[in-house]
């Protein structure tokens, strides 16, 4: 091995004189950092991933961990990344793949965007004291209502309405299949948005039947691996989605690591045990808008016009003319997916360079719909790194209908971002098929704080529309007025329709 | 046996599946559809035993989802038929588009005659209980069985000099089979497939298909059992394996 090893990544140390050697973090760590060696505990830093779980878990905080703890010839150019990227290729000659969102550092425009609030010309709302209307139906709305007058002269509605999702508030958890995840992170959050009123996606690994209480608040996935979709399935789901694209990855197809398949998730995709699950970078029965709209419509067909039908597309250069195409398909709402979303494995070439952040995105998408006077016939929603209230009131004011977190979602299970999910050996029991790893997520606890999340949320949102004079989310949505640009360059707020601070 | 009739001349494919539907609702055991012509999704998402009888070419996306009931087409069927179908069964006295069996996950396609380009695609399986069979009687187009994860395919190459002449034959497979008839030249093979030998044993388990083929379409299945097959297969499990490392 002539070129040697890479610096270890972090550098784990035990204060000897705060360990009471109760031997929690050997336990805890799935990664075998720890091991006991008579009776000292022995560390191996290389194998550590930062998940953080040790950390966590000692009674005595008297872990620490340093990241990066041998430096390289410092250079702007050539980063630690760029070198080791290299190296790692020089080896293998091959493709490098990653887990979680993208991990470049590049601006946010969120955190270059602010909110307004009312001060003396109009009050702002104490939603303590007046209703906040957050209630959002995600779906079709007819373009005009026709009213029929009966004999006894009372007026009834003649329009024929479209199948709506309703959600008590405007944050969904997004699509993350079993699989990727343990069947106990999908139990934890489709008991937490059966309890807040909201939506989970099944992503595309099946729908367990641990779920089927929880159906009515599923959105069932069919992605090009068809994986897990039957007509049960379908008819199970309270929506269904078709997913194009997803922003951790755009222009390529789904894979779940060997390592995960197991009898279970075997199952499920109906692929043999420990294969890769492939899903291949086109829909192959989709090669042209028109055969998108034969697969919505073979979709409704087969549940009888009952369900609504979302398409999700991956945020890419020709979003917006794409998104038109979609609104003019029988689509009932597009899911746009910003170049931060987050994966269980993606090529990092992907994660990192392919497509354009949501909030661009949005703006864009929600622009070019209102051009073409079809905005208010489909809903949008949006996802890729939405991480905070101020993240999603933001993404409403550009003009998201809704929002769909799934990392976020992750983080209130445990998640520490170590982004080592493809390694089936997650130590918080979310991105691992590992039997005694899985149970270590407590679905009852974990639903309780994916709610306090979802709930914290709620609040936060209702509390800056409040201070903003507003009391419905219809009067935030697509309201660019509400925000205004911090640092962002011209051509920038141009897209994004938003005026620079002080404007 | 309760016989139901549908003429669907000029007919939408939504009330002509309400239609389906409703007769199925009603007990029928077959259903006679007349003056077909391009309707999609026939039998779409349908379940039952019934045996629905197609007179003309239906649209694309036949049995579509469907999990339990037999299409006869007397004609020939568009694109993608047996679309992530889940059991059941199409016969079609003709040829068909592309995608036939697109992502099927249980049941039986017959086609007398040709399929277009990526048939058997994605197809899956799950053990013996649900193990998808698409027979062409024909040849197929490039791209036959990518990517199939279980399930079989065979084709006959009735009536041609070699049954395929087209490339990709399952570039990426990682489970099931493609059955071809006669030889195959190597060059028609995609990435992560292999040859391997058809057996006196493999002949044991697929004649029970070739024959109930051969029954659907009078043909006399003497002339196909025999050992004069090239059965294709994953080169391995994990054909992408070897194009990645980890981060
Ligand atoms: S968990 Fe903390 S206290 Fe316990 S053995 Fe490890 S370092 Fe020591
Ligand atoms: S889900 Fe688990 S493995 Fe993945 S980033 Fe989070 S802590 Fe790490």
């Amino acid at each position: 091995m002539t070129l040697g090893s890479v610096p270890p990544k972090f550098k784990v140390t035990i204060d000897r004189d705060e360990c009471m050697d109760c031997g929690r973090c050997i336990e805890n760590c799935s990664y075998g950092v720890y091991r006991r060696e008579g009776d000292r505990i022995l560390i191996e830093s290389r194998k550590c991933t930062a998940c953080l779980r040790c950390v966590s878990m000692c009674p005595r905080d008297a872990i620490t961990l340093t990241e990066k703890p041998v430096d390289y010839r410092s250079h702007p150019l050539w980063t630690r990344e760029a070198r080791e990227d290299i190296i790692n290729q020089a080896r293998s000659g091959k493709i490098i793949l990653s887990g979680m969102g993208n991990a470049r550092d590049l601006p946010v425009i969120y955190d270059r965007l602010l909110l307004d609030a009312c001060q003396v010309t109009n009050p702002s709302i104490d939603p303590l004291r007046e209703p906040m209307e957050l209630r959002t139906y995600i779906g079709k709305k007819p373009s005009k209502l026709k009213f029929r007058k009966t004999e006894s002269g009372d007026v009834e509605l003649d329009t024929k309405l479209a199948p709506n999702l309703k959600l008590d508030t405007p944050i969904m958890i997004g699509h993350m299949s079993f699989g990727a995840i343990s069947l106990n992170s999908q139990l934890s959050m489709a008991k937490a948005v059966a309890e807040t009123g909201t939506f989970m996606g099944t992503g595309e690994g099946g729908l367990h039947k641990e779920l089927y209480p929880y159906q009515d608040h599923m959105i069932v996935q069919v992605a090009s691996g068809r994986f897990g979709v039957n007509i049960d399935y379908l008819e199970r789901g309270a929506a269904i989605e078709i997913k194009i694209g997803q922003g951790a990855k755009p222009g390529i197809g789904g894979h779940l690591p060997g390592e995960k398949v197991n009898e279970e998730v075997s199952k499920t995709r109906m692929i043999p045990l420990g294969s890769d699950a492939i899903s291949p970078a086109p829909h192959h029965d989709i090669y042209s808008i028109e055969d998108l709209v034969q697969l919505i419509r073979s979709l409704k067909e087969a549940t009888e016009w009952k369900k609504p039908v979302f398409v999700k597309i991956a945020a890419v250069h020709n979003v917006a003319p794409i998104a038109a195409g979609i609104a003019r398909s029988s689509a009932d709402a597009v899911v746009i997916d910003g170049f931060r979303g987050g994966t269980g494995a993606a090529p990092k070439v992907f994660r990192d360079h392919v497509g354009i952040p949501i909030e661009a995105a949005i703006a864009s998408v929600d622009q070019k719909l209102r051009d073409q006077g079809v905005r208010n016939e489909i809903s949008i929603i949006a996802s890729g790194g939405i991480r905070s209230s101020a993240d999603l009131a933001k993404s409403i004011a550009l003009g998201a209908d809704a929002v769909y977190v799934g990392t976020a979602a992750l983080v209130a299970l445990g998640c520490r971002v170590c982004g080592n999910c493809y390694r089936n050996l997650c130590p918080w029991g979310i991105a691992t098929q590992r039997p005694d790893l899985v149970s270590r997520l407590d679905p009852e606890a974990g639903a309780a704080q994916v709610s306090n999340l979802i709930h914290g949320w709620t609040l936060e949102l209702s509390e800056l529309m409040g201070a903003a004079g507003i009391n419905s989310i219809e009067s935030l949505r697509g309201n660019r007025d509400r925000l205004r640009g911090y640092m962002l360059d011209e051509g920038m707020l141009k897209i994004l329709d938003v005026l620079p601070a002080g404007a | 046996m309760k016989t139901v009739r549908i003429d669907a001349k000029g007919m939408h494919y939504t009330p002509l599946n309400q239609k389906i539907r409703a007769a199925v609702a009603d007990g029928a055991e077959e259903i006679i559809l007349d003056n077909i012509l391009g309707q999609r999704f026939i039998g779409d998402g349908l379940r039952g035993n019934v045996r629905i009888t197609i007179n003309g070419v239906p649209g694309g996306d036949l049995g579509m989802f469907m999990s339990g009931p037999t299409c006869i087409v007397n004609g020939n069927a568009e694109h993608a038929p047996g679309n992530t179908m889940d059991s059941g069964m199409l016969v079609i006295h003709g040829s068909a588009g592309d995608a036939v069996a697109h992502g099927m996950r249980g049941g039986k396609v017959f086609i007398k005659n040709n399929i277009g380009y990526r048939g058997g695609i994605h197809m899956k399986q799950y053990e013996v209980e649900a193990r998808p069979i698409l027979v062409v009687g024909g040849t197929a187009h490039s791209f036959l069985g990518e990517y199939m994860a279980g399930g079989l395919v065979l084709v006959l190459g009735i009536g041609k000099e070699k049954a395929m002449t087209d490339r990709g034959i399952g570039s990426g497979i990682h489970g099931g089979e493609i059955i071809i008839r006669g030889d195959v030249d190597d060059y028609l093979l995609g990435v992560g497939a292999k040859k391997f030998e058809f057996t006196e044993s493999d002949l044991e388990r697929i004649s029970p298909v070739i024959k109930s083929f051969c029954e659907h379409f009078d043909l006399d299945p003497a002339e196909f059992l025999d050992t004069n097959y090239t059965r294709i297969g994953p080169a391995s499990s994990r054909p992408f394996a070897s194009k990645y490392v980890w981060e």
